[in-house]
């Protein structure tokens, strides 16, 4: 097994215990925005898609890459958008008068 | 600047954006630090971004930056779509994002003019299945949220056997290939039986089931990037995938407790069927009505009411209207609240979503668990377009198709008045006892209409 594969795997897991402890805790009131803002921070294959592209070493790749970032831009463009908006909307009782 | 002190600039603003991502989920704890999280996720993203067009890789800026800014034009406005849309909205970006990941798969395979091991080859071949089969997955939930396709599950006989051989056809494909790298005929055909099996996946899956098969998709499609980053070698890729894989796990889990069954159950147990048959013995029974003059006074009297808002409030756009009834009972001194059962609505937390919208307080909106005790306690309990998740039948009728479902005790309050279109079993097919009880008043009309009429009564509105 490749030694990459190895420390990948160390960080995979580790990752996914923090994520684990971490979404446990978000209030269930805000699991709307959760999905939305995980979405946005998936979008982060849009580096990946960006060398691709960027290489651009076979049309078939270049294109391949191209799309790939136009779909996951607008997934982290629009994520984070819609995320705030939803978040903006949740007021208290208190914050609502002042 | 030499290449390699580059390479390493490149790896702290990776670092950082890693340690935002973190940062930013843990914002999130909380209704009044959240908006931090989304700051914080929006500087990692773009530190990142912004690092990787200086990666010395990056030569081609026309086929990076035209992209960046139709992906752009055509996120800005799936960012502002309409709050009722955002179930399909989330079922639309788990499809970008899985096609992302499987499109770079596929990519990397073809660029890989240098012969690939076996070993990667298994890891690529995994990656872009997972991918491919949760981004047409993900189109068939969207297509079923914004009701292109039809809601109820689509089932036939030996659909499991049919599904699961196509899944063991794409992997079988893979262990050729692994087998054979050189086989790259196999690999196309592999993508194509993968993105059919999404299509069989989630096609005989029914609208109420949506929430734990849109958290699934999540999941799948985090875990599809952090592959990818197993694939490339980018631990930004495997941390914010193994984040968003183990969130869209985690409501998955919650989700399925709510309903009280498995996964499995969910993927491969056509909920329509049972129901179909429970809802065949009917008999004749009593049930009462009343208007929303006598709703208006009943209300009035109260000291406690709880609101249960279900799909159907959605579907009837009434939330806004539900407001104007918070805001003129709670003039008259009457305490109401909201209840939240995990799986009211589309997705996870949709009615919080449409009821925050709709300017009502997030303290009101009250969790199962928390609120299922104060039912006794409550004069009033409305409910507004919730059905199954109120059916007394899932704590005392073990031959109920929904028996065991944790539900939201609304028939223990002094009254019940439920708004419901007409006396026609609700979206699963399961008839619920609740609407015959002694203490149940039935509200019949749409409920935008219906809860309007209660507010006019009431002397509040516009």
């Amino acid at each position: 097994m490749p030694a990459d594969f190895i420390s990948n795997l160390y960080v995979f897991i580790l990752a996914g215990f923090v994520g684990f402890e971490l979404i446990k805790r978000v209030s269930p009131l805000l699991h709307t925005p959760l999905m939305s803002l995980t979405n946005a921070l998936d979008a982060i294959v849009v580096v990946a898609a960006i060398i691709i592209a960027g290489r651009h070493e076979t049309r078939l790749t270049t294109i391949l890459g191209a799309i790939a970032v136009a779909a996951s831009f607008s997934n982290m463009v629009g994520g984070f958008l819609i995320t705030d908006r939803m978040l903006r909307m949740f007021k208290s009782r208190g914050s609502k008068q002042s | 600047m030499n290449e390699l002190a580059l390479q390493q600039y490149l790896d702290f603003a990776y670092i950082a954006a890693v340690v935002l991502f973190i940062l930013s989920l843990k914002f999130l704890s909380s209704p009044t630090t959240a908006r931090w999280g989304v700051l914080a996720g929006e500087i990692g993203a773009a530190l990142a971004v912004v690092a990787t067009l200086f990666n010395p890789e990056v030569t081609a800026y026309r086929w990076v930056l035209i992209p960046l800014i139709i992906g752009a034009g055509v996120g800005i406005p799936l960012g502002l779509v309409h709050m009722t849309a955002v179930p399909q909205r989330t079922a639309l970006s788990h499809a970008f994002g899985a096609m992302s990941a499987a499109l770079i798969g596929i990519a990397e395979y073809y660029a890989g003019i240098v012969p690939v091991t076996r070993f990667e080859m298994g890891e690529i071949a995994l990656e872009v299945i997972i991918g491919s089969l949760t981004f047409t997955g993900s189109l068939i939930a969207a297509g079923k949220l914004q009701e292109i396709l039809p809601q109820r599950p689509i089932v036939y006989r030996g659909q499991n056997i049919v599904s699961l051989s196509v899944l063991g056809g794409a992997l079988a494909l893979a262990v050729a290939l692994v087998v054979n790298p050189a086989h790259s005929i196999l690999f196309p055909i592999m993508v194509v039986v993968a993105l059919i099996f999404g299509v069989l996946l989630v096609t005989p899956i029914g609208g109420a089931d949506m929430p734990t098969v849109i958290s699934l998709l999540n999941s799948y499609a985090g875990f599809s990037a952090a592959l990818l980053g197993f694939v490339l070698n980018s631990k930004v890729l495997v941390v914010a995938g193994a984040l968003d894989g183990s969130s869209g796990f985690v409501l998955s889990v919650i989700m399925c407790k709510a309903m009280n069954r498995s996964f499995t159950n969910v993927m491969f147990g056509a909920f329509g069927q049972v129901h179909a048959s429970a809802a065949g013995v009917k008999e004749e029974r009593v049930v009462r009505s009343a208007t929303a003059e006598e709703a208006a006074d009943i209300l009035t009297a109260a000291n406690k009411v709880v609101v249960v808002p279900g799909y159907g409030m959605a579907v009837a756009q009434a939330q806004h209207k539900v407001r104007e009834l918070y805001d003129v009972l709670t003039k008259k001194g009457v305490e109401v609240r909201f209840a939240i059962h995990p799986v009211a609505g589309r997705m996870p937390g949709h009615m919080n979503v449409l009821l925050a919208e709709a300017d009502i307080p997030y303290d009101r909106l009250i969790e199962m668990d928390e609120i299922n005790g104060d039912f006794p306690q409550t004069d009033v309990a409305l409910v507004i377009g919730a059905n199954d998740v109120t059916n007394p039948a899932a704590r005392t009728d073990q031959s109920s198709p929904i028996f065991g479902m944790p539900i939201l005790d609304v028939d223990k309050a002094h009254t019940v008045m439920v708004i419901k279109r007409s006396m026609n079993p609700g979206f699963a097919g399961i008839d619920n006892p609740l609407y015959y009880l002694d203490n149940t008043l039935m509200l019949f009309g749409d409920a935008k209409q219906f809860v309007g009429a209660i507010v006019r009564e009431l002397g509040g509105g516009h």
